[in-house]
């Protein structure tokens, strides 16, 4: 499989005027790839996640394509995206120990689900009992309510039901932020184990905690206020990043073994930009250490190096 | 599920005992002097020494030459064997049978509207909720069908379809000229005097119902589990039917507590049609201070509120499958 | 300056709000009408005036008169003072006597909160109208208050078992445990930490407890259990009953109370569904 985001310029609607959310997003993924799509709250990322399977009011699509398999996605119509959704892409969703039906069984809910979308649902069963032993949830959660499963239970529930028609591309939103840390290590693994045993093709990873990208993912791409930042491999990110945000976001994770006090951890001053009237050019540009004039301009994402991406005027030189 | 039950039980118990000594309490303090009273309008030219006859006669009766608590131990008692004291506006018609002759009226009145605007209601919400369009037409006419007072429409409905288009007829449960029988001619009269309190009963608890779902719909098509399976695919008939499963429950919780609402709207209906329910028969009794009567309306509407209550707390749990695995999604 | 801008955000919104300035609107005219509206009749609403009895709407009586000859908008308008009146003050005793119950339960918890919700629950399973005919029938004299004490007393369980609800959702926030960890008194975090945030829900309940109330009363005045010493437009409903007004067809004698009541309450129902919206940014249109 093979996805291709052009310009993706995606809004969202208020009283108020246009939020500018995401800002002429332009990347690929390749076959079998997991990427990690990290940055601060509010960067844009779950909103760049959703337009690709959910565009639907307030957000409205500004501008720009995506390209999945050859097949230019409908994202804008909602109706003509049904055909794509849960079998080409899927996704589970932030809100995923929320998203099943209380007062359905889960067996019965997901049985309803495969059969509204023309699945034969005794042909597949076989297959759900196995995905729910690769995810360690006992059978009879299928004759379960919601109710009884707990969160970390139903996460992995989520993660089965997104899964099952083995989409191509699968959007993996914050799924490990509401756990606990050994729960998010065993649900990073088995989102590696799915694409693996080819339950999905490839995954993009929403996160906010990069170190889970390390362990997991091929490729990180960077969002700062709607804008992406960089992308690059996992090593190139982690240990060489060029972008001035991305090199104090990484500087902001504590290393095992240093004591804060002897090195104190590092933040980054300021606030990001309010994205109703964001600022002219590089949205990073007020709290950049490095920031100079050229900046007032939109840097354009430009390829540095094989499979490294980066949105910086500094670093691709002004006259880019 | 016996937990949910037993808290049920112990609330309506706790209502009914409280009811019955309510009950109880009405004639011993209001003023003026029952047996006095109820003398003066039965008694017509008897002497001076047989009116105090018949007083004492009659306290005995009532037990009312008892101190207190042991007329309340006695009312207990006479309320267990179904003794519920002769009527003093009928009398000497036991109140028991002056009941019972009024509640076959008040079912046939109260149940088809309570069911068919309950299911009218819900199913209307739902379908307003469909689209933009139908919610500004649904919705309005909801709105003011909830805020119309019942009697207020009883009234219309009997001057508009009664008196100015002359089809309905506006007192009474069936024709004056006629007395009880099977014959299609007395049914027909009986439907035909039936129509107008029903539909009053009908259109308020209508809107009321239609508003109520309306709401809880666009609630639900809100919540997460709605939106994972629209960003599924799934088409908006497994949502809609999801949405409106989820509202049905409160639904039916708030269908128990507006029983009250409704057995006041009931008795002004019948008040304005003349219909023989218990209403208008507690509101004679009142005019008339029949003290037992009214003792007895008391404790008939109570009995049928509890036993509405209960026989929805038993829907309830058929319908949402959570309470009988020992959850409950509603608290009481 | 957060609170000021919030403030300023309601207003606007609540200004751009169809339902909400509608329905303000509606009621604000009944409310003129009731208040100016006896200065402009020049009649008493008992006075027998009109020997024809019954008439239609004239020039001379505007909106007819009466089987007895009284004219009735003066009644009309001297009862929409009772109605609002009476919804006003009964109404807010029930939300003062929600409030009360529904913080205390809603705070508290635990055993505090279960005998209350029983007691809660006792009175919303009582058809309270039964009651109120039974209490009202003792009383051979009641004046408008006594009508509003009835009614508030009958009416808080609506509102304590909404109030109880948010308060158990505040109660687990933030900044409540904050003040209660700062030692600050329940009372006083009820008052200042809680109520606060709730404003726009009580501000709500309010107008459904007022809604409520007028309705309750329109109906214990019809049959009769209302003020003895006040005209009503339950009142003149139930006279206009009682005199053959249906036979006659002196629509204007009982039209006019009901569909004033059914307006306002629908009005205030309405306003209820705007105020909702320009408090809840998720059901606002755009």
């Amino acid at each position: 499989m093979s996805l291709r985001v052009e310009n993706l310029t995606v809004y969202y609607q208020t009283l108020r005027g246009d939020v500018r959310a995401l800002e002429d997003a332009t990347f690929g993924l390749s076959d079998g790839e997991i990427m990690g799509l990290a940055g601060e709250s509010g960067c844009g990322k779950t909103t760049l996640g959703q337009s690709l399977i959910y565009l639907v009011p307030p957000m409205k699509l500004v501008k720009g394509r995506v390209i999945l398999d050859e097949d230019v996605l409908p994202i804008n119509d909602t109706g003509k995206m049904d055909d794509f959704r849960y079998k080409k892409i899927s996704i589970i969703p932030q809100y995923a120990m929320n998203a099943m039906n209380p007062i359905r069984k889960i067996g019965k809910m997901t049985e309803e689900l495969l059969r509204s979308k023309k699945v034969d649902f005794k042909a597949i069963l076989p297959e759900l009992k196995r995905r729910l032993d690769l995810v360690k949830l006992p059978q009879e959660v299928l004759d379960m309510y919601p109710i009884e499963l707990s969160g970390g239970m139903k996460q992995r529930m989520v993660m089965v039901i997104s899964t099952l028609l083995n989409p191509a591309l699968l959007i993996a939103d914050e799924i490990t932020s509401a756990l606990d840390v050994a729960s998010q290590k065993a649900v990073a693994e088995m989102l590696v184990e799915f694409r693996n045993q080819d339950c999905c093709n490839s995954a993009i990873v929403i996160t906010h905690d990069i170190s889970i990208l390390y362990q997991i993912a091929d490729n990180i791409m960077i969002m700062y206020a709607g804008q992406i930042a960089e992308k690059g491999t996992t090593k190139t990110i982690i240990n060489t990043p060029r972008h001035p945000y991305t090199k104090m976001l990484i500087s902001t994770l504590p290393e095992v073994g240093i004591r804060h006090d002897e090195k104190r951890l590092a933040g980054i001053p300021g606030n990001p930009p309010l994205l109703l009237n964001p600022p002219a050019g590089c949205r990073f540009r007020d709290r950049c250490p490095v920031a100079f004039e050229k900046c007032l301009d939109v840097p354009p994402f430009i390829e540095i190096k094989p499979r490294h991406f980066i949105a910086c005027w500094k670093e691709t030189g002004a006259n880019a | 599920m016996r937990r949910y039950f037993g808290r049920k039980l112990l609330i309506y118990g706790l209502t009914f005992i409280l009811a019955v000594s309510i009950d109880w309490m009405i004639p011993r303090f209001m003023p003026g002097n029952p047996i006095r009273n109820m003398l003066t309008r039965v008694s017509v030219g008897t002497t001076a020494g047989a009116s105090q006859a018949l007083y004492d006669y009659y306290s005995h009766l009532f037990g009312l030459d008892l101190p207190l608590w042991q007329q309340y131990l006695n009312f207990w008692n006479s309320l267990i064997h179904g003794n519920l004291g002769i009527s003093s506006y009928l009398f000497p018609t036991p109140v028991k049978q002056v009941l019972l002759s009024a509640v076959p009226f008040d079912i046939f009145l109260l149940i088809p509207s309570i069911l068919l605007s309950w299911l009218a209601g819900n199913y209307f919400g739902a379908f307003a909720a469909r689209s933009k369009w139908l919610d500004n037409t649904v919705s309005p006419i909801g709105y003011i069908l909830t805020a119309t007072p019942y009697m207020w429409l009883g009234i219309l409905l009997a001057w508009f379809f009664g008196i100015v288009l002359g089809v309905f007829p506006i007192a009474g449960a069936y024709s004056f000229s006629m007395l009880p029988n099977l014959s299609w001619h007395f049914i027909g009269s009986v439907l035909l005097h039936w129509f107008l309190p029903f539909a009053s009963l009908f259109l308020v608890g209508f809107g009321g119902q239609a508003i109520g779902m309306r709401n809880l719909i666009i609630y639900e098509l809100e919540a997460d589990y709605s939106h994972y399976l629209e960003a599924l695919g799934a088409p908006r008939g497994l949502i809609r039917k999801y949405a409106f499963r989820n509202a049905v429950l409160p639904q039916i919780t708030g269908l128990a507590l507006s029983l009250g609402v409704i057995v006041a709207g009931a008795l002004v209906t019948e008040v304005v049609f003349s219909y023989p329910g218990i209403g208008y028969l507690l509101l004679a009794a009142i005019q008339n201070q029949d003290y037992f009567l009214i003792q007895g309306c008391f404790l008939f509407i109570i009995f049928g509120v509890l036993f509405a209550n209960f026989a929805i707390d038993i829907a309830y749990v058929i319908i949402d499958p959570r309470t009988r695995r020992g959850m409950t999604g509603e608290s009481a | 300056m957060n609170d000021q801008k919030k403030k300023n955000e309601f207003l606007f919104f609540s200004l751009r709000n169809k339902k909400l300035v509608a329905g303000l609107i509606i009621i604000i005219f009944f409310l003129v009408l009731g208040f100016v509206g006896p200065i402009f009749s020049p009649y008493k609403p008992f006075a027998y005036l009109n020997p024809l009895g019954a008439q239609p709407p004239s020039m001379k009586y505007w909106f007819g008169t009466t089987f007895f000859g009284q004219d009735v908008f003066t009644q009309f308008v001297l009862g929409l003072r009772a109605t609002f009146l009476v919804g006003a003050i009964g109404g807010g005793i029930g939300t003062l006597l929600g409030m009360f119950i529904g913080f205390t339960a809603g705070y508290r918890g635990g055993m505090v909160d279960e005998i209350l919700n029983i007691i809660t629950n006792i009175i919303l399973v009582i058809p309270t109208l039964a009651v109120l005919l039974i209490i009202a029938a003792y009383l051979q004299v009641r004046s408008v208050f006594t009508e509003c004490l009835f009614i508030g007393f009958t009416a808080w369980p609506w509102a304590a078992r909404a109030i109880r609800a948010q308060t158990f959702t505040l109660r687990t926030r933030e900044f409540v445990d904050l003040a209660r960890m700062s030692g600050m008194k329940p009372l006083k975090i009820i008052f200042k930490e809680i109520a606060p945030n709730m404003m726009s829900y009580l501000v709500m309940t309010f107008i459904l407890q007022f809604g409520g109330a007028i309705l309750i009363a329109a109906t214990l005045d019809f049959i009769g259990l209302g003020p003895t010493n006040a005209i009503s437009l339950g009142l003149m409903m139930q006279i206009s009953v009682l005199w053959g007004a249906l036979q006659l067809g002196s629509w204007w004698w009982f039209i006019p109370p009901g569909l004033a009541i059914t307006i306002i309450v629908g009005s205030l129902y309405i306003m209820n569904v705007g105020l909702d919206e320009v408090f809840n940014p998720k059901l606002r249109e755009m």
